[in-house]
């Protein structure tokens, strides 16, 4: 099933063929920086140059001028110390400065392809990924990853370059000793081939459980209301601590592991220098070396330490960006499934009739061992307005999904005037269609932004007749009018009010096609019947597909189709159906539930209740009742 | 020789280095705009300054509250600020309290490590010296012990360094865990009304991005400080020691050098604070775009919500550049600063040299002293950035945990009474308002014996919502008392008022998990059979058997691939389970389908006959269970009644009641 190749994010699957495969392809990101990146090396290489000379001339200075009595020499060398130091410091200014706006540069480019490549992945890679796992990609991993393009990655260089040149160094000047040098990086590589297997491992896990802790996060915010109405704050937070705790005992054990690698990454210089010491001093003694040969011998291997002991942080610093990249490439690696086909054509509005026809149209959500949806027909005619009826968990919302493409069927066609809805260019279809979800999706932006959502070049006029169509004035009065921001979800609006909104934008600009999820259910009656009039005029224009739960709502649609178990079971007039379809009696008929009770059996929703058995009878609300099943309140 | 003077000087100093200590890292925050009176300078500041696309920064929208994006110490004032600032700082004393033992050991650990190392090029020297002569004269002892001594002393070396990261490490991950426990745990304590201001993303962005910025700090901060203090401080003895007057020259560059940590503390806290401000409005965007990637997609919001999050991310990458920018000036300046100085003791001093003032002994060691002086410097800049970057992230943690709940819970909670027959609501002179000047409920008087059903029933804005919510202490009366059992509510320990009153709204969050462990969210302790008989009663049994791993099924993100229906059920199922003597059902049934809502309605004549509720429902059938219904409008009550004495007599209920059966029709 194409579905799967949704990337699965509890599969956390294992790096490319090489653990830095993934930070390797990031590289074009660098791209744009190769001239900075052309000044950075040198630079970099100058001021350590620099660096070392100011010493080299401080020692002249003293053997010089000074113990030669000579003030204009003194003068000559002190100016030379000082205009090296000026040019070190600037040269390390030059880099940093550079490194700095590349860096920052590379990150940024990175983050906006991730988001832009989010917002193409459909509805259900988001609905598989948990969003503090998206979240933790593009703000920490891709901190790690600027880090060490920016800082570690240049050590790396700078450091394998100074071992380099000073064992060749070492071997020229005694090539036994400087071979023996040589050979300590055996256990070196070594060491840290062990330490970087060992800290990828460690630093994957590190940042998956950052993505946990902030997926935590993110759904204890959501939720806030429903765990403060039940006030399980202490649940919550002892689940959030066992989150917390994990990432505090990786982190303790990533901490572990640098540490005893960074000990030894000391250890090995300083026994090899022992080992030099006593060699080189044997051989001192044997006349084969000279003390000043040895003495030459021993500081230069000391500027070695300082390279071999910081290489611990350089590789733990590239095992977290190679981690980090990994996740991220997980990303970017899923392919969007629904897209352009070539070929796609655009629709304008203008040439639309309006004819939606559903060909044999199955569905499976992705993992799903059933279909949702199976062989569905349908035909919507232009102008016409079909209501969607069914129990709950049917598959109603999820077959108005597929109209916008937020899913793409399995299985048959959907086509809108004969044209497979694939065939249309995806952005020509959206502007096609207007849709409420069954919960309103509203943003903390200013109410006019939330209502222009998809056309932002919508007119005053036609912003003011969607929000008197949805009976949603209120906005007005709103202390900023339409320009005052609505709270996140809109929760600082009633439900009634957020309901009316998204309404608004579904009918905002005229669409085609309408598809509202129960668009009236969080309306009082008085409004309903106000919207329901206002509703009826602009579902002339367009062919609509309704889910509807009420009998008050029906009245919008032409036809009704009954969906039973993913299938149409029933299609036709609100009346012939009462009539003749028992199941569609009992989902729909007004009729007190004692009289309506039919024979047969309600959709899926349960056993039909019977008078003799109040279903609410052993429930853990009967307190009071002497039967007492244990669940009394106490 | 030269070069040997350089190596064993390159040692010390090699020793002092950190790794090259990644500078600071994103953190995030704008500074918070001048709340002023009128709330255009809040739009202007949330859109990234400077931007040429003025219509991006209309996006937002004028907040209603001044302060939203913002805890209330974060006023954009100096002194603010100023508060802040001691603030993070105390935080930071009092996270590191608990851990003074380990810290001195980890000190302690880390000047053993020290010592073995400074003792290495003693050593080696002592072998060269001492160990050669005897050993050409046939006697390797003196070389032999030497060797040891040398051998033991890495051994130290490396057994102090292991432990003294490890140790850090520990501290530092405790710290982390600590603080992260303790902002959730007062995110938790927080009224609904904080949350519905700072926005979810601002508190992922909290808990995620900024501890990040302090965890850079835990991770390396200690040695490099340590370190670079213990060298400055010995070094600078040894520099007085020395050569007096030089040293004087040498203390000439303190001004510059002070002049310069001033400028830069000063730059980079306001730069650090921008940033982490820019961050959270990135992760605040990305949130709610992914939350809502369904609306995105089908209304064709991409490019335009790439072109807000480009925006806002170019503004945190320009505000992390500045950062940057700033250390990469810094940290050379100072470098400048340590240079200039050198050369101009090697000139001061050798000119004194030549006029037989001092000698060129202590002059060379001098110049050798000087520049360990001085590369310990760097360290601390480093640190320093460190310092502030984490001090920007822990300004806006003390800012959210100097925030004090609105609702808070009773100094001394007065408990509610137990038992059957309890339940009676009582709201007097209650006066509320979301803002002030915008009054939702005037002068409300209203009592509910214990066990009546009331529906409430009016136009939007009429304020059921507003009083179901004062019932469940969302929100606090403004004047006036909501009493239970004639205990005001903010008498009333939390735990003591959940058990007693519940609020079932539409927006029906589930948690990931199963079914079944949200359904017992409801009562924590309850067992299966109880989860399933709640689930029975609702009607919820039969769909959840059905799923694919029945009450086992994990519900995915926000309870994915239940239909709301669905969700509605599995909440209802939780207050069910919950069983509290108050039930506050606000359009607790709206999505369901006409069965199952009759469902629930058979259920709740039973379950609400021993237990006060209010019910507000926009369907009359809900009403019609209820022992008495009031009809509000404006924030009063303009009808009260049993159902049918008010359809009788002819009001808004009646009218109501006419048009309901008419729509059924």
């Amino acid at each position: 099933m194409p579905a799967e190749s949704d990337g699965d994010p509890s599969a956390r699957v294992a790096a490319g063929p090489h653990p830095v495969h993934n930070l390797w392809r990031l590289r074009r990101y660098l791209r744009p920086y190769a001239t900075e990146f052309a000044w950075v090396l040198p630079a970099a290489l100058a001021a350590t140059g620099a660096g070392i000379a100011v010493p080299l001339v401080v020692q002249r200075v003293v053997d010089g001028p000074v113990a030669r009595r000579d003030p204009v020499g003194l003068l000559q060398l002190g100016a030379l110390a000082l205009l090296l130091g000026l040019a070190e410091a600037a040269l390390i200014f030059i880099r940093r400065w550079v490194q700095s706006s590349s860096a920052v540069g590379m990150e940024a480019a990175l983050r906006a392809d991730l988001y832009a490549h989010l917002q193409r992945l459909p509805a259900s890679f988001h609905d598989r990924w948990q969003s503090g796992q998206l979240l933790s990609r593009i703000t920490s991993d891709l901190s790690v990853i600027r880090r060490f393009l920016s800082f570690g990655l240049l050590f790396l260089v700078l450091n394998v370059l100074t071992y380099a040149v000073v064992v060749v160094l070492l071997i020229r000047l005694h090539p036994a000793l400087g071979l023996l040098v040589a050979a300590s990086a055996v256990p070196l590589f070594l060491i840290t081939r062990r330490f970087a297997r060992q800290y990828h491992a460690a630093s994957r896990r590190m940042q998956d459980q950052q993505g946990d802790v902030a997926t935590l996060v993110e759904e204890t915010a959501q939720g806030l209301r429903t765990m403060r109405a039940y006030g399980r704050g202490p649940q919550l937070a002892a689940r959030f601590g066992v989150a917390a705790r994990t990432l505090h005992d990786t982190g303790v054990g990533k901490g572990r592991l640098l540490a005893r690698t960074s000990a030894l990454l000391d250890l090995v210089p300083n026994l090899t220098l022992g080992v030099v010491l006593a060699a080189g001093a044997a051989a001192a003694a044997r006349g084969v070396l000279t003390i000043g040969e040895l003495v030459a011998f021993v500081s230069l291997q000391l500027m070695l330490i300082w390279p071999v002991q910081s290489l611990g942080w350089i590789i733990a610093n590239g095992q977290e960006a190679a981690t980090a990249a990994d996740r991220v490439q997980e990303v970017l690696d899923t392919p969007p499934r629904i897209v352009d086909s070539p070929g796609a054509i655009a629709l304008p509005r203008s040439a639309v009739r309006g004819r939606l026809s559903f060909e044999h149209v199955s569905f499976a959500y992705p993992g799903a061992s059933a279909p949702l949806l199976r062989d569905v027909d349908l035909t919507v005619e232009p102008g016409e307005t079909l209501a969607l009826v069914g129990a709950t968990g049917c598959g109603k919302s999820t077959l108005l999904s597929l109209v916008p493409r937020l899913h793409d069927v399995t299985g048959g066609r959907i086509t809108l005037d004969g044209h497979d809805l694939r065939e249309l260019r995806l952005d020509s279809l959206r502007r096609l269609v207007g849709v409420a979800f069954e919960e309103p999706i509203l943003f903390s932006m200013s109410v006019r932004e939330n209502l222009t959502l998809g056309r932002p070049d919508a007119g005053e006029e036609e912003i003011r007749a969607a929000l008197a169509l949805a009976q949603a004035d209120f906005a007005d009065d709103l202390p900023w009018g339409l320009g005052t921001r609505i709270g996140e979800q809109g929760f600082s609006l009633s439900g009634g009010q957020r309901q009316r909104l998204a309404l608004a934008r579904a009918v905002l600009g005229h669409p085609a096609l309408l598809v509202l999820d129960d668009p009236l259910s969080a309306l009082d009656v008085q409004t309903e019947a106000l919207v329901e009039a206002a509703l009826k005029r602009v579902l002339r224009d367009c062919t609509a597909l309704l889910v509807v739960h009420r009998p008050s709502t029906i009245a919008l649609a032409d036809r009704v189709a009954l969906i039973e178990d993913g299938r149409v079971t029933a299609v036709g007039r609100h009346s012939e159906l009462l009539a003749t379809v028992p199941a569609y009696r009992t989902l729909l008929s007004a009729e007190p539930p004692d009289t309506a009770q039919p024979a047969g059996t309600v959709a899926d929703a349960g056993k039909p209740p019977t008078a003799d058995a109040p279903p609410g009878r052993n429930a853990p609300f009967s307190g009071g009742t002497p039967d007492g099943s244990g669940l009394v309140r106490s | 020789m030269t070069i040997k003077v350089a190596g064993r000087g390159g040692r010390w100093r090699l020793r002092a280095r950190r790794p090259p200590a990644p500078a600071a890292p994103p953190p995030g925050t704008r500074d918070s705009p001048a709340p002023g009176a009128d709330a255009p300078t809040e739009a202007a500041g949330a859109a990234p300054a400077g931007s040429d696309d003025t219509e991006l920064s209309r996006w937002r929208g004028q907040a209603t509250d001044p302060d939203a994006d913002r805890s209330r110490a974060e006023e954009n004032t100096p002194e603010a600020l100023a508060r802040l600032r001691v603030q993070s700082r105390v935080l930071l004393a009092d996270l590191l309290r608990p851990h003074r033992g380990r810290l001195a050991a980890a000190v302690a650990l880390l000047l053993a490590q020290n010592g073995a190392a400074m003792a290495g090029p003693y050593l080696v020297m002592l072998g060269i010296d001492q160990g050669i002569a005897p050993l050409r004269a046939g006697d390797p002892r003196p070389l032999v012990a030497v060797a040891g001594a040398f051998g033991a002393a890495a051994l130290t070396e490396y057994a102090a360094r292991r432990g003294f990261l490890t140790l850090s490490a520990r501290i530092g991950q405790a710290v982390l865990l600590d603080l992260r426990q303790r902002v959730y745990a007062h995110f938790l304590r927080l009224s609904v009304a904080f949350h519905e201001r700072y926005t979810s993303g601002r508190m992922v962005s909290r808990l995620t991005s900024d501890l990040d910025s302090i965890a850079e700090l835990a991770d390396g901060g200690i040695d490099s400080l340590v370190l670079a203090v213990l060298s400055i401080v010995s070094v600078a003895a040894i520099l007085l020691w020395l050569d007096l007057p030089l040293a004087a020259v040498t203390l000439l560059a303190f001004p510059f050098l002070f002049w310069l940590s001033r400028w830069f503390a000063r730059a980079s806290a306001g730069a650090y604070r921008r940033t982490r401000e820019a961050v959270a409005l990135v992760i605040v965007h990305f949130i709610e775009s992914m939350h809502g990637i369904r609306a995105v997609q089908a209304y064709r919001r991409e490019p335009r919500n790439q072109r807000i999050f480009v925006a806002l991310s170019d503004e945190y990458r320009r505000s992390s550049l500045r950062t940057f920018r700033l250390i990469a000036t810094y940290s050379p300046a100072i470098k400048v600063i340590g240079n200039v100085t050198v050369a101009a003791v090697l000139c001061y001093g050798g000119w004194r040299v030549l006029g037989g003032r001092t000698e060129i002994g202590v002059l060379a060691a001098f110049l050798l002293y000087l520049r360990r002086f001085f590369e310990p410097m760097q360290e601390l800049s480093q640190f320093y950035n460190s310092l502030q970057s984490a001090t920007a992230a822990l300004e806006k943690l003390a800012g959210v945990l100097d925030e004090r709940p609105t609702v808070a819970e009773p100094a001394t909670p007065v408990p509610l009474p137990h038992g059957p027959g309890h339940g009676e609501l009582r709201f007097r002179t209650v006066c509320f308002g979301y803002r002030t000047g915008a009054a939702i409920l005037t002068d409300l008087e209203l009592t509910v014996p214990a066990g009546q059903t009331v529906a409430l029933i009016g136009p939007t804005g009429a304020g059921k919502s507003t009083i179901a919510k004062l019932v469940a202490r969302f929100y606090d009366p403004v004047t006036g008392t909501v009493s239970l059992d004639g205990v005001d509510l903010r008498d009333v320990a939390d735990a003591d008022l959940r058990r007693a009153v519940v609020l079932v709204t539409q927006e029906n969050h589930l948690f990931t998990g199963t079914v079944e462990e949200n359904i017992r969210f409801g009562r924590p302790d309850a067992d299966d059979d109880a989860v399933r008989t709640a689930a029975r009663a609702v009607g919820a049994h039969d769909f959840i058997a059905a799923l694919p791993d029945g009450y086992a099924t994990q519900v995915h993100r926000r309870g994915g691939r239940l239909s709301a229906g669905q969700r509605q059920l599995v909440a209802f199922a939780r207050a069910f389970l919950a069983d509290p003597a108050v039930l506050v059902l606000d359009e607790a049934t709206s999505s369901l389908d006409v069965p199952t809502e009759r469902l629930v309605q058979r259920a709740l004549g039973t379950i609400l006959r021993d237990r006060t509720a209010l019910v507000i429902a926009h369907r009359l059938s809900t009403v019609e269970i209820a022992d008495r219904v009031l009809v509000l409008d404006g924030g009063r009550i303009v009808e009260d009644g049993p159902p049918d004495q008010l359809a009788e007599a002819g009001g808004r209920y009646a009218a109501l009641r006419r048009q309901w059966q008419d729509s059924l029709r």
